[in-house]
Formats: C-alpha cells, structure tokens, sequence
C-alpha cells in the first residue's frame, strides 16, 4: 500500500518478491500519504469549507429560523434570499440553522461508525482465531441486515428522539461497512515482515495494533471515515423525511420532512425543497472528492495507470510509436511492481 | 465443500440473529408502545381479545408468560407464516398485505437496478478504456449523483415533469380512476409502466454513478495487467482486448455488488416509493409507522429481512461457483 514496509529489512524472501530499491528524490514517511494537490482535492476542500463555515457563521447572521413573523411562501427576493415557507419562516435561516443539525448528526455518527469498525475490522483482522470468527459473525450480521428498514423500527420505538439519538441509531447500523474494508486490510498488514518482526521482539497487542497496523491503516481510515459521513447524512435526511428524525432540531431533513407536509411541490415552492437536498448533494460532492484523491494514494495504479495511457497515446501522436509505447510499458511495469511489493 | 459449509452455517446464525432481533427490538427500548396502541384501539372501538393477547406477545406486554415462552412462542408463529394481524386493515393478516405489496416494489425496483446496473457497467467500462483522455475529469462529477438523496431527486422529478409539465402522474402505481383493481389487459400494464417511469428514472439515476465508478477504477486497474499488455503486443484487435480480456475480468467484482443489490431490492427505495404514493413494501411499512401498526411493521422489517438474506445466500452460492478464487480465499 504505501511504501513503509519497504524500509523495514526484508528478512524472509520466501514470501514477498524481491523489493526494488525505492527510487531516489521520493517522498517519503507522512508525506507520502498525505494527498497531492489536485484540482479534484482543492474542489473538494473549497466546497466542505464553504459549508462548514455556513453553518458555524450562518446562525449568527440570518434571522431567527423559528420566526414565523414573514409573510407565508414569499419567493426569493431582498431579505429573505431564499424565500419563506408556507409557516413564514425563512428558508435561508433554517438552512444555516439545519446546516448545523447535520453536519453534527453526520460527523458523530461517523465517529460511531468508524470506532466500531476500528475495533470489529482492526481488532478482527489482526487476532484471528475464535475472536475474529465472532467479530466477523457480528460485522457480517449488521452487514446482511437491511440498513434503513432497521433504523425505522428502532426509531418509531422511542417517542423521544434528541439529535444524539439519531446519531447514535445511524453510526450503529452503518459501521459493518467499513469495518469488512478494514478487516481485509488489516489482515494483509499482519503477515508483513515489519509486524512479524514487532511481534518477535515481544511488543504488545495493543501497541503492535496502535503502533505498526494502524498508521498504515489511516488512509483507509479516512476515505471510510468521510464515507460513513455522507452515509449518515443521507440516512439523517431519509429519516427525518419520514417523520422520524430528531425531535425539535431542524436539519436538511426535516427541512424536506415540512416542505412535503407543507405542498411545496404541488404549489410550486421549489425554494423551500431545492436548497437542502442540493446542500447534501454539494456536501456529499465535497466528501466524495477528497475521498478520490485519498483513494489514489490507497490503489496508485488509479494513479499511474491514466497517467502511463496519455504518454503512449502523446507519444504515439508524436510519431514515435515504438520507442514512446516501450518506454511507456516500462513504465507501467515498473509502477505495477512497486504497487505488487 | 468447506466453503458451503461456512456460508451456509453463517446464513443460519443470521437467520436466527435477525428473527430474533425482531422479537427483542420492542422489549429492549424504551418507552410503553402497548398502552399507546390499546389507546388507540380504544377509541377506535373494541378489540377481540385474540387480538389484543397477540399484541401484548408482540410487544412484549404479556404479563403471565415468562420472557422465554414467549420467545418459544414467537418463534412458532413465524414458523407458521403467523406474523399477527394488522390493525390499520383491521383485521386483515399481515403476510396477506405483504404478499399484495410485494409484486410492486420486485417489479419497479428490480426493473430498475437491473437497467441502472447494465448502463453503469457499459459506460464504466468506456471511461476506463478511456483512462488519460478528457472523460477522466467528467468521472467525478459521477460521485455528485451519488451524493444526492434519492427521495430528493424524486420530489425534484415530480416538481418538473408531474407537476410543472404534467407529464408524468404525481401518484400511485396505476390509473386507479380508470381501474378497480390490477388486471390482464394492454391497458393496464400500459397504465402500470407510465406510473413506474418516474420512480425508475430516480432509482437509476441515484445508483448508476456507484456502478461506473466502481467498473471504470476496475478496468483502470485490470488494463494495467501484463496479459493486457501481452493482448495488445499480439496485435489483437483493440475491440477484442476491451471485450474478451479486460471487461470481462474488470466486471467480476461489480457482478458480487449487483448480487448485493438484487438481495436489497425490496428494502431497496422505502423513502422513495413514500413520495411516489407507490404501494410497494416501503410504503407499507412507512404507513405501518405512522399508525403505530407494531405487527404490520415488524412483518415487513422481518420479511424485508427475509428477502436480503435469501438472495445475498443464492448470489453467495452462484458467485463462488462463478469465481473460485473466493472459495478458497477464506
């Protein structure tokens, strides 16, 4: 995956192919992980930003989005720049209010999720034996179970709903996911020579786990991380659309929940529903993002392999088909074996 | 055979797991739904009292029995297809109103995912031949489409062309001013295919950029392969390669996630088919919920369930005959 276990001494070749020397002027340790700024990246960075920002500022500026004191159902104009609902209160105040309800709904339940994982992938993937038989019998448990259905029937339970509820109800059905990501991972992790060797020298389980599997784990970590985010969000705005979302908070969802209750379809007031589902998507887009350019450091044939395409093809318009498409094939099969090692 | 065996004793666990969730969901959360129920009962007019003891024994509000004949109990009615009574369609079976939803949410949904998948694979497969070119910037704007809420893109679809345009019925699965009830006639599948176009549309515009994407970084990877490059040293055709040697092999992984989704089929679009008034599964339980119906609801989460379990087992079976790396890897 990265390239870490190439500085570790190869002690056994038996079981890896002969490492290629890493090639000299590359990056290396933290840096190597760390995303290169693309303009996928920096779309992304500018559109999580943007949001974020709306909801911490937003509040502040806009009215108070509980105030019906407006005219019911005005469309866009000075004042109120997204309108008003059919219960006069202002679109654009609830959107910054509902920013916040789920972008904390999403985040924690994110974190739920990805804790879970942590520990029914890591801890799974790298114990095996009858711990990792019945942590996987759990993850492949919620993983069958289906998703939404389930958090209906939990939420129609409880009559009182806080927005932690809901966060906890999405992050608990939602980690199996991720945790099946991690678990293969971590078991590929755990054969290699730089754990065997940690092992050897008498380091802990925990630590072995802290120290040497997860670090390499952290990209995955993240774009799993980000995933579980949108995830919960869209859950969030499902639910919440049912009528079975957080009590008293306003989020997207519960912007769309009223917008349907209201007939905003039928009366044409396209500015109460368009501008929360549109948040998600642009948010979910952010998160997406940053999570291809996190993907390309996870599987860099994504990477290299569209790069090593356009210089044969360059190359073959140049006219100098023969040398351009070997040096190019070098290339690719140079780049395969670093991705191999 | 080991391979069988572990899958086939993990699908009984989870059998067991999910039907016994069902039970223990109600008894384990709080708050009181028996009394919130028997009020409701209440005012609504009386109740026979078979109906009133199924109930308690649902919501775990059985006073004479002990927590374990009741499970005894439970688990006998569900080995007996008794899922209870619904008190909505009073006094209506559950698995009676289950089985007339069924047909609807397999038709539309499974339509859907089928044509979504078919159209994500091809074009996937494209961007990724075409890995280098200008179609790589236009993969991203994909995952946008992924990121949107399905029921969003439901309510937007019917704001422009079933409200704005009316082109498209608001409602519903058929002309029910026209027709009494589902019949055999040219009519009435005509009716039934004009009400799904919208409901399709939303479903395949939601899934499709997961499949291509999924199938364009797989044929990214596949085409950098050395019997790819050998392909392409023989001289074979560029068509040969891209059908014979990378789709085929680039479309193994994608063909284990259709398997998924064909098992999600029926708890597939529950919030969807609640804008599109649709009467499939989702709406069945969604109306269940709004009417506190406990025995409706927990019958199509268990039924839902079902479904998942039986065909993520048949595809899990296909799949390791398609593939037998996977019966070894485990």
């Amino acid at each position: 995956m990265t390239d870490t276990d190439t500085t570790a001494p190869a002690t056994t070749p038996d079981t890896e192919p002969a490492t290629p020397p890493t090639p000299p002027g590359k990056k290396s340790g933290v840096r190597q992980m760390l995303p290169s700024m693309s303009g996928k990246l920096l779309a992304g960075l500018i559109l999580i930003g943007g949001i974020v920002l709306f909801a911490i500022v937003g509040p502040f500026v806009t009215q108070d989005p509980r105030s019906s004191a407006n005219d019911p159902l005005l469309p866009p104009q000075p004042g109120h720049w997204l309108g008003t609902t059919s219960l006069g209160y202002d679109v654009l105040a609830q959107l910054a209010e509902g920013a916040r309800g789920s972008l904390v709904v999403g985040v924690t339940a994110g974190l739920v999720a990805i804790v879970l994982a942590l520990f029914f992938g890591v801890v799974a993937g790298y114990l095996r034996g009858w711990t990792d038989e019945f942590l996987s019998l759990v993850t492949g448990i919620m993983l069958v179970i289906p998703g939404l259905p389930l958090m209906i029937v939990v939420a129609s339970y409880l009559q009182v709903r806080s927005l932690w509820v809901v966060a906890l109800i999405l992050g608990v059905t939602a980690f199996a996911g991720p945790a099946v990501v991690l678990r293969s991972q971590a078991r590929s992790l755990r054969v290699r020579d730089y754990v065997s060797a940690a092992r050897v020298a008498g380091e802990k389980t925990p630590r072995i786990i802290g120290v040497e599997v997860l670090p390499n784990l952290l990209p995955l970590l993240a774009s799993q991380f980000l995933f579980a985010i949108v995830l919960a969000i869209l859950g969030e705005a499902g639910l919440s659309y049912l009528g079975l979302g957080p009590n008293g908070s306003i989020t997207w969802g519960t912007m769309l929940n009223e917008a349907q209750g209201g007939g905003a379809l039928t009366r044409g007031a396209w500015w109460w529903f368009v501008p929360p589902g549109l948040m998600i998507a642009l948010f979910g887009t952010g998160l997406s993002l940053v999570n291809f350019a996190i993907d390309e450091i996870v599987n860099p044939k994504l990477r290299l392999a569209p790069a090593a395409a356009k210089s044969v093809r360059e190359a073959r318009k140049a006219g100098k088909d023969k040398l351009g498409r070997r040096a190019a094939a070098e290339t690719v099969a140079a780049d395969k074996e670093r991705v191999d090692a | 055979m080991k391979f069988y065996a572990r899958r086939i004793a993990f699908y009984a666990v989870t059998l067991w797991a999910a039907i016994s969730l069902n039970f223990f969901i109600p008894r384990m959360l709080p708050g009181d739904p028996f009394s919130i129920l028997m009020a409701k009962l209440q005012r609504a007019g009386g109740i026979p009292a078979g109906t009133e003891n199924s109930i308690r024994l649902l919501l775990g509000a059985a006073e004479d029995q002990s927590l374990w004949e009741q499970y005894v109990t439970y688990w006998k009615n569900v080995l007996t297809g008794n899922l209870g009574v619904s008190v909505t369609n009073f006094p209506t079976p559950v698995t009676e109103l289950i089985g007339d939803a069924i047909p609807w949410t397999l038709g539309l949904v499974g339509t859907a995912t089928i044509i979504s998948f078919v159209l994500g694979i091809g074009l996937g497969a494209l961007a990724g031949w075409k890995r280098g070119t200008w179609v790589d910037s236009l993969v991203p704007s994909t995952t946008m489409l992924q990121s949107l809420p399905y029921f969003w893109v439901a309510l937007v679809l019917i704001f422009v062309f079933a409200v704005s345009l009316q082109w498209f019925p608001i409602i519903g699965a058929y002309d029910v001013f026209h027709f009494n009830g589902p019949e055999w006639s040219w009519a009435f599948v005509g009716s039934v295919l004009y009400h799904a176009f919208l409901p399709a549309v939303t479903i395949v515009i939601s899934s499709v950029g997961g499949w291509l994407l999924g199938m364009r970084n797989m044929m990214v990877s596949t085409l950098s392969e050395d019997y790819v490059t050998t392909a392409e040293a023989k001289g074979l055709r560029p068509r040969r390669v891209f059908t014979t040697y990378a789709m085929r092999n680039a479309a193994l992984p994608s063909l284990a996630g259709f398997g998924v989704s064909l098992g999600f089929v029926v708890a597939g679009s529950l919030v969807m088919e609640q804008v599109f008034t649709y009467p499939g599964v989702g709406k069945l339980m969604i109306t269940a919920v709004r009417n506190n119906d406990y025995a409706l609801m927990q019958g199509v989460f268990l039924v839902i369930t079902l479904a998942v379990l039986a065909a993520l087992f048949l595809m899990d079976l296909i799949y390791g005959f398609l593939d037998p790396r996977t019966r070894h890897n485990d």
